[in-house]
This record gives C-alpha cells, sequence and structure tokens, in this order.
C-alpha cells in the first residue's frame, strides 16, 4: 500500500462490503457462541426474524415512513430558510457581522435539550419533531453555507468585476454556481446528522417513528428489534447519503474534475 | 491632455498600511500615457509595483493619490472597458470554455445566438473552436489562458490590460502565446498595457517599454521598441534586440540590486 495510491472501484466495493461481512461474522459468533447473554445483545439471525414479525405483523413500514417524513420535513424546512440566509451572510460583511454572533452561539444550543420545552410550546405533536430538526440543522446550515460562499476565489471576483459583471451578477454568476457544489455537500453532511436528532425526537412523546419503536423495545428488553431499528436507520442513511453524492456528481460535473 | 491618450496615469501613488510592519510605500507618484493602438509594456523586478499600478488601472485597487483617467474620464471602478488578463487562472471553472467567453456578453444583455457567434469567432482566433465544450479543468495551462485572452477580447474592451498572463507557462508555451498575442494585436490594435518581468517578452511584443525601479516603484525609463510589425519571433536573436536587452537588462539589474540590498 502506498499513500494516496486510489484503489479500483471494483476493489473499493469488495472491500467495503467485506468490512460488513466481517463486522456480522464477529457479531454473530460473539452472540451465537454465546459469549454474550442475549438479554444484551441478539444475535443476526433473531434480529433478522423479529425485523420481519415488525414488518409484518407490526406495522413497522409506517414507522419507517413518519421518521423518514419528519427528517425530510424537517430539514428541508431548515434548507430553504438556510439557503438564502447563508449566502446572503457570506456575500455581504454587513450581514455576517449582524447575524454571525448569534448563529455561532445558536449553533451549540443542542436540539435535543429544547425537547421539553418544545413540548411545552408546541405539544408532542409532528410540529415538535420538525422543530427539533429545524433547530439541530437549520444554525449549522447558515454558518457552513455563509463560510463556503465568504470563501469564493478572489481572482474570480474580479475577473468578473473587469468583465464589467454588476454586484447582483456577481452573487447570481459567480457567488452562487461556484459555491453551490460544496453547499450541496454541506445538505449532505447536514442530511445525516438530522438522523440523529429525529432519533432523539422520536425517544420521548412519540407514538410512531423508528425512535419510538426503539423505545417500546426497551421496555421490552427486546434487543433485537432495537439493533433491527438500528440498522435501518443505518441503512437509510447510506441510500440517501450515495443518493445525494451520485446527485451532486450529475448536477456538478465540473467539481469532479482534476481531483 | 494629449487627445491621442487613451489612458492618462497623473500622480497615482499607492501605500499599503499593515498594523505589524506600518505603512509601506508600494507605488511613488507615477505619470504614465498611453496611446491610442499601443502597446506599452512595464517592466520592473518582483514587488516593485508594477502589478498595483495595473491594479489600479483596472479598478480593482484605489490609489492613494492621483487619479487614473479612460478617456479623459477618471477611473472609479472596474469596468468592461478595460478587459484584463490575469496571472492566475481565472476562468469559471463552473462554465464551459464557450460559456466563459460568453461571460461579459450576457452580462450585458446580449441574445445568446449573438454571443454564441462572436465567443466562436474568438475562440477561432485563439485556436481552440475545438475546445469550446470543455470545461477550464480539462485544459492544459496555455490553453486557458488563450481562453482569459480570448474571454477577454470577446468583451470588446477600449483597452487589455494584462498582468504577467504568461508568467506561470513554461518557456516554449509561454514564447508561442507572446506570438499568439502579438499576431492578434498585429491585426486588431487594441490598445494593450502589458506587466511582465520577462525582458524579451516586454522587448519583442512592447512598441514602448516601460522600465520600473525597486520598491518603492516609479517609472525609472521609457524606451521605444524600434522594430517594424509585423515582429517575426526571429528578430530575438538580432544584433538590435540583443543590445536593447542588454540595455534593459544593466538597468533592471541595477534595480534587483538595490532592492537586494534594501
Amino acid at each position: 500500500m502506498k499513500p494516496l495510491h486510489p484503489v479500483s472501484p471494483q476493489a473499493r466495493l469488495l472491500l467495503g462490503i467485506a468490512f460488513f461481512v466481517l463486522f456480522t461474522a464477529v457479531w454473530a459468533a460473539v452472540t451465537m457462541g454465546g459469549y454474550v447473554s442475549k438479554t444484551f445483545l441478539a444475535d443476526p439471525i433473531s434480529m433478522l426474524k423479529s425485523g420481519w414479525v415488525l414488518l409484518t405483523q407490526m406495522d413497522f413500514a409506517f414507522d419507517i415512513g413518519m421518521t423518514v417524513w419528519r427528517v425530510l420535513g424537517g430539514f428541508i424546512i431548515a434548507a430553504l430558510l438556510a439557503l438564502p440566509l447563508g449566502v446572503l451572510m457570506g456575500a455581504y460583511k454587513p450581514v455576517e457581522a449582524f447575524f454571525e454572533p448569534f448563529v455561532s452561539f445558536a449553533r451549540y444550543l443542542p436540539a435535543s435539550a429544547f425537547i421539553p420545552l418544545l413540548m411545552l410550546w408546541v405539544g408532542i405533536g409532528e410540529t415538535q419533531k420538525l422543530a427539533v430538526i429545524f433547530i439541530g440543522s437549520f444554525f449549522q446550515l447558515v454558518l457552513m453555507i455563509a463560510v463556503t460562499v465568504g470563501n469564493t476565489r478572489r481572482d474570480l471576483v474580479e475577473a468578473a468585476y473587469t468583465l464589467g459583471c454588476s454586484h447582483t451578477g456577481l452573487l447570481k454568476r459567480v457567488l452562487l454556481p461556484g459555491a453551490a457544489p460544496e453547499i450541496a455537500e454541506i445538505l449532505r453532511m447536514v442530511l445525516g446528522w438530522a438522523w440523529t436528532y429525529v432519533i432523539v425526537a422520536e425517544l420521548i412523546g412519540a407514538s410512531s417513528g423508528i425512535g419510538h419503536m426503539i423505545t417500546d423495545s426497551q421496555a421490552l428488553l427486546a434487543t433485537d428489534q432495537i439493533i433491527f431499528g438500528i440498522i435501518v436507520i443505518g441503512l437509510i442513511g447510506l441510500v440517501s447519503d450515495y443518493a445525494f453524492k451520485a446527485a451532486n456528481r450529475a448536477l456538478f460535473p465540473w467539481a469532479q474534475l482534476g481531483r | 491632455m494629449n487627445s491621442m491618450n487613451i489612458l492618462s496615469v497623473r500622480g497615482v501613488s499607492r501605500t499599503f498600511h499593515t498594523p505589524t510592519q506600518g505603512s509601506t510605500v508600494a507605488l511613488q507618484a507615477t505619470d504614465l500615457d498611453v496611446a491610442e493602438n499601443d502597446f506599452v509594456t512595464i517592466l520592473g523586478p518582483s514587488g516593485c509595483g508594477k502589478s498595483t499600478l495595473l491594479r489600479i488601472v483596472a479598478g480593482l485597487d484605489e490609489p492613494s493619490g492621483g487619479q487614473v483617467l479612460l478617456d479623459g474620464k477618471p477611473v472609479t471602478a472596474p469596468g468592461a472597458d478595460r478587459g484584463m488578463v490575469f496571472q492566475s487562472y481565472t476562468l469559471f471553472p463552473w462554465l464551459t470554455v464557450l460559456d466563459n467567453v460568453c461571460f461579459g456578453l450576457r452580462e450585458r444583455g446580449m441574445a445568446r445566438a449573438q454571443q454564441i457567434e462572436l465567443a466562436q469567432g474568438f475562440l477561432a482566433k485563439v485556436g481552440l473552436q475545438k475546445f469550446a465544450n470543455h470545461f477550464p479543468k480539462q485544459l492544459s495551462g496555455g490553453m486557458q489562458q488563450r481562453t482569459a485572452l480570448a474571454r477577454a477580447l470577446a468583451n470588446q474592451p477600449r483597452m487589455l490590460l494584462m498582468d504577467e498572463p504568461f508568467g506561470a507557462l513554461d518557456h516554449q508555451t509561454r514564447e508561442l502565446m507572446q506570438e499568439l498575442l502579438l499576431g492578434i494585436w498585429e491585426s486588431e490594435r487594441k490598445t494593450v498595457l502589458f506587466v511582465t518581468h520577462d525582458i524579451d517578452e516586454a522587448i519583442f511584443m512592447g512598441s514602448r517599454v516601460v522600465v520600473m525601479s525597486a520598491r518603492p516603484g516609479r517609472i525609472k525609463s521609457d524606451l521605444a521598441v524600434p522594430f517594424e510589425h509585423p515582429r517575426h519571433y526571429r528578430i530575438k536573436t538580432q544584433p538590435a534586440f540583443a543590445a536593447l536587452k542588454g540595455e534593459l537588462t544593466e538597468q533592471l539589474r541595477t534595480e534587483v540590486l538595490a532592492a537586494a540590498a534594501a
């Protein structure tokens, strides 16, 4: 192995799968070999079995749907509001000076700590779930988008001006298209974080969702169901991440060049 | 003021203020006139303020004193009337070569079909018509600078400002680029102000070579280059060229030594 030497696509896929296989094998060995009690950790087979029961008899697909809906709902609202604010902050320094200190402060407020307050303010319905995800992702998005837009190469800005570009033209034709691929990457990353917030929101005061199923299973010590729930979250995360990456590659082919 | 002059630099100076080192005079009060259709090269050691002067003419930097007049009107901001080619590669990486060349035209609200026609013409002039749909990162450095030249020319500026545009290229590519630019200038006679630290480049392309002193920069001498146009690259090996190069080498050497001693 040489540092930074690329790996072929086939080898990459095989290596990626190999670790999943290894991981499952170790898990199966310690659980089915009797090294770990079933009370603490279910084995892969019973996990799959109870997963099947969950899906076929307990309407777990509905829970998955609810969770996906909440993540996407909260995240899309946050992204729609964060995008213009972040871009304006990145482009216009007075706007940045006005908002940046507060947003930096708000970014460190833990979204999950707002759950009790949000329950008080908006109850335990869907609004509360969306609000947790919104709080968790909005401030992060704003700051990261602002930094990306603010980091636009100054020589490109100067080149645009010497070509007769106006100030609004600069925003629309240089700052935005130049930052777009990185903004898409930020959205992909923060969507991953939103997934962790939704489960926390569903652990408390929810009547549906993957997080709710996990809390219910906790009462029954059903570790097989808990693990199935966690793995479903991981799989959805993996799929959405790949979909996002593929979309970014298709949308911004130029950003892939010369990497 | 001479009405033949397209550009007049009047007592332009520039002082940079830094919190750690106090203030540094980058450019002393400088006067320079550039006549319509002229090709003026500014030659100087690095750090002599030649790029600062060019950036002030472009409107990208503000003078601490004096003013720049373009067609008698003071320059306050960058504009499409002064096209610029930079030393760094400044093509917009998200636009194809064609769209890069169309950038300024689109900003003006020109119809798309007309933009493309004009851009294709300038791409042909720099020999890149086959690369119209490539992205900048798919091009070599020389090709990127040719595109940047086409982009600046397509915008039809009053004058062209060039800040060591071939400085990052290898020697052979650089010489070809000089011939290309000179060929375009000989056919179009666009007014050019060209900054370089390469003596051969300054003589080969310039009708006038303006030599700048080491920091703090000022204009040290202003020489007419007597060679006829069109110029062939072989003039670089003629005795008259060598004599002029010898003289400029001496002048520049004094400055570099002065800068090293300071």
